[in-house]
């Protein structure tokens, strides 16, 4: 009983890091870029789906993740694109951006954490013999998947998806060939912010958003990428499940040190694999 | 001409509380003293070792958290205390090296961010042993000293012994193959020497100073929170050391001077440092990303230039290679 309860937290609470670290993982896989600002999109995705829920809850998902998109696209095109080829000033300047975001989200939002009530055909449980499972929950389940392969198809199926992965392997022969490189990364970004955005918006009914929430996360989405291997779609998706499991038991089981668990499958895979479970070995 | 530039510092250094009229600002400077020893210590891997790393506040926070445990809850005297958290904190590298070791470039850099967030969450949730948000007070009895003066020149006095052993372990011939390995992995790799010991090597150095900053700022705040070892004060010790001039000795002190005093200035005026603190590091990246004295130099002798030929200027924000 506690255990499949457990487990199916887990699952949820791992749908919701998979929305955030495949965006992520997704913009560090092709362009390299480790964008710092993406816990804070996630925060303002919550924020923004708080504000816009008047409008209903679909309408606020969709504000979310146009409005990160919005930026992200903003923050590919002024800042990253300007720093091409210096690694570490597009990581700090990303960095020093999520403190502005997270900053003038407590100014417009305040610092009282905010709820979202999800809407009312996902409210109540699905009963199944004994046990009861928040319908809310297993909606963030099924959202994750549709997403998980969504985001499969078009990056291995569609001619978008050849075009990114070609100018990831070969940016100046892309070019060459007449693919518009640029265009291309700031739609990937646009795209990994999108889904920033959305995975706070859908978090917001379950976590609730308040400040401090993307520093929360964003060490959760890192060693999502991390353990499930860089630029691994599969990978994200195993290391959600491995930091969901993990960090849902942690919780309940040893509130006090529910952090410190975490070390545990971090030191486990580097050892083994630094690479990470599924990333391809390093150049 | 750079030994009179260090003797003249060392001297104003010396007289400075002095000529400062007041505790407030005397405070202010201890401050610096004790944010320059840490961006030290983050320039020490960053600058010198090529791993640039943003959870270093974990090491203060460790430091500072193993010295006010032992000294303010289970009440040691604070010599003890200063070897429990010299300890403790080391240890905490020396096993930290041995986990973000095992990746480079910018998984490092995600890793030990990750690294500095758990200890972050441990000292928030632990609340039996941290007090949690509401941190540790320490009394007067459980610090070295509490006086504002003495305190002053305990901070200087390390701070200038670990600049002058660390100018003596960079010139040496394993700060050498630090350097090394910085720049040429390989090339050293496949000259026989062992990239991985010399790197943890720098790790542990850089800790082990990150450490001593810890138990410094335990001592002139009275206090530990979590707020200390937030991924804002790893990062704005990384904004210190890209301020002053990564890799340079000397440079993230000036850096930890600059963003101490912006970050006191700012508070009188207004609430929203997290915000300026994210334009300055826009700013230092964007337009000076050598460091504000060199990157002032080059733009003010680019104005100069442009004047005397009368030509409009061709802005030369050439992109270093420092990103490597």
């Amino acid at each position: 009983m506690f255990w499949i309860t457990g487990l199916f937290n887990s699952l949820a609470f791992a749908a919701v890091l998979f929305l955030l670290a495949a965006g992520f993982s997704l913009i560090f896989g092709l362009m390299r870029v480790a964008n710092l600002t993406h816990g804070a999109f996630f925060m303002l995705g919550g924020y923004l789906a708080t504000s816009a829920i008047g409008a209903g809850f679909w309408i606020a998902i969709v504000a979310a993740g146009a409005g990160c998109a919005l930026l992200g696209g903003l923050v590919q095109h002024l800042l990253v694109q300007r720093l091409a080829g210096r690694e570490l000033a597009q990581v700090l300047g990303t960095l020093g951006l999520s403190f502005i975001v997270a900053d003038q989200c407590l100014l417009i939002w305040s610092g009282d954490p905010i709820s979202l009530a999800p809407p009312a055909f996902l409210q109540g449980a699905a009963r199944l013999g004994m046990f009861a499972f928040p319908l809310y929950r297993l909606f963030l389940i099924v959202v994750a998947a549709f997403v998980a392969i969504a985001l499969w198809l078009v990056v291995e199926r569609t001619t978008l998806g050849a075009k990114i992965r070609a100018a990831v392997d070969d940016r100046e022969m892309a070019r060459a060939t007449g693919i518009p490189v640029s265009r291309l990364f700031t739609v990937v970004f646009c795209l990994g912010s999108a889904l920033a955005g959305i995975g706070g918006a859908l978090a917001a009914p379950v976590l609730s958003v308040y400040p401090g929430l993307d520093t929360e996360m964003l060490p959760l989405a890192l060693l999502v990428v991390i353990l499930g291997g860089i630029g691994s779609l599969a990978g994200a998706l195993i290391g959600s499940v491995l930091i969901g499991i993990i960090y849902t038991f942690g919780q309940i089981l040893l509130p006090d040190l529910s952090y410190v668990i975490l070390f545990l499958p971090m030191v486990i895979v580097l050892a083994v694999r630094p690479e990470g479970l599924l990333g391809r070995q390093a150049a | 001409m750079k030994t009179v530039g260090i003797i003249f510092i060392t001297a104003i250094a010396c007289i400075l509380p002095f000529l400062l009229p007041g505790n407030f600002y005397l405070g202010i400077a201890t401050q610096i003293l004790v944010y320059g020893l840490f961006a030290v210590s983050v320039n020490t891997l960053a600058g010198y070792g090529g791993m640039v790393s943003l959870g270093h506040a974990g090491f203060l926070g460790i430091a500072a958290y193993a010295y006010a445990v032992t000294s303010g809850t289970y009440g040691f005297s604070p010599w003890i205390a200063v070897g429990a958290a010299l300890l403790i904190g080391t240890a905490a590298a020396a096993v930290f090296g041995l986990i973000a070791l095992r990746t480079s470039g910018l998984s490092f850099l995600m890793i030990t961010l990750a690294l500095g967030q758990i200890v972050w969450g441990v000292a928030f949730r632990y609340t039996d042993l941290t007090n949690g948000d509401n941190g540790i007070s320490l009394g007067r009895a459980s610090v070295i000293s509490a006086d504002p003066l003495t305190l002053y020149y305990v901070c200087l006095a390390v701070l200038a012994l670990v600049m002058v052993l660390l100018a003596a372990f960079i010139r040496s011939p394993l700060g050498a193959a630090i350097k090394g390995v910085r720049d040429q992995p390989r090339r050293m790799s496949t000259l026989g020497y062992n990239t991985w010991a010399i790197r943890y090597v720098a790790y542990l150095v850089s800790g082990f100073v990150a450490t001593v900053s810890g138990i410094l700022y335990v001592q002139i705040f009275q206090f530990i929170s979590p707020h200390a070892l937030s991924l804002t004060v790893s990062s704005e010790a990384v904004l210190m050391v890209i301020a002053g001039g990564i890799g340079t000795l000397f440079g993230p002190l000036l850096g930890a001077g600059v963003v101490v005093l912006l970050k006191n200035v700012a508070s009188a005026y207004t609430d929203r440092w997290p915000t300026l603190l994210g334009c300055i590091f826009l700013f230092i990246i964007i337009a000076m990303p050598e460091g504000l004295l060199p990157g002032s130099k080059r733009i003010l002798a680019g104005m100069i230039g442009s004047f005397r030929k009368g030509a409009a200027p061709s802005a030369s924000l050439q992109p270093t290679s420092r990103a490597r």
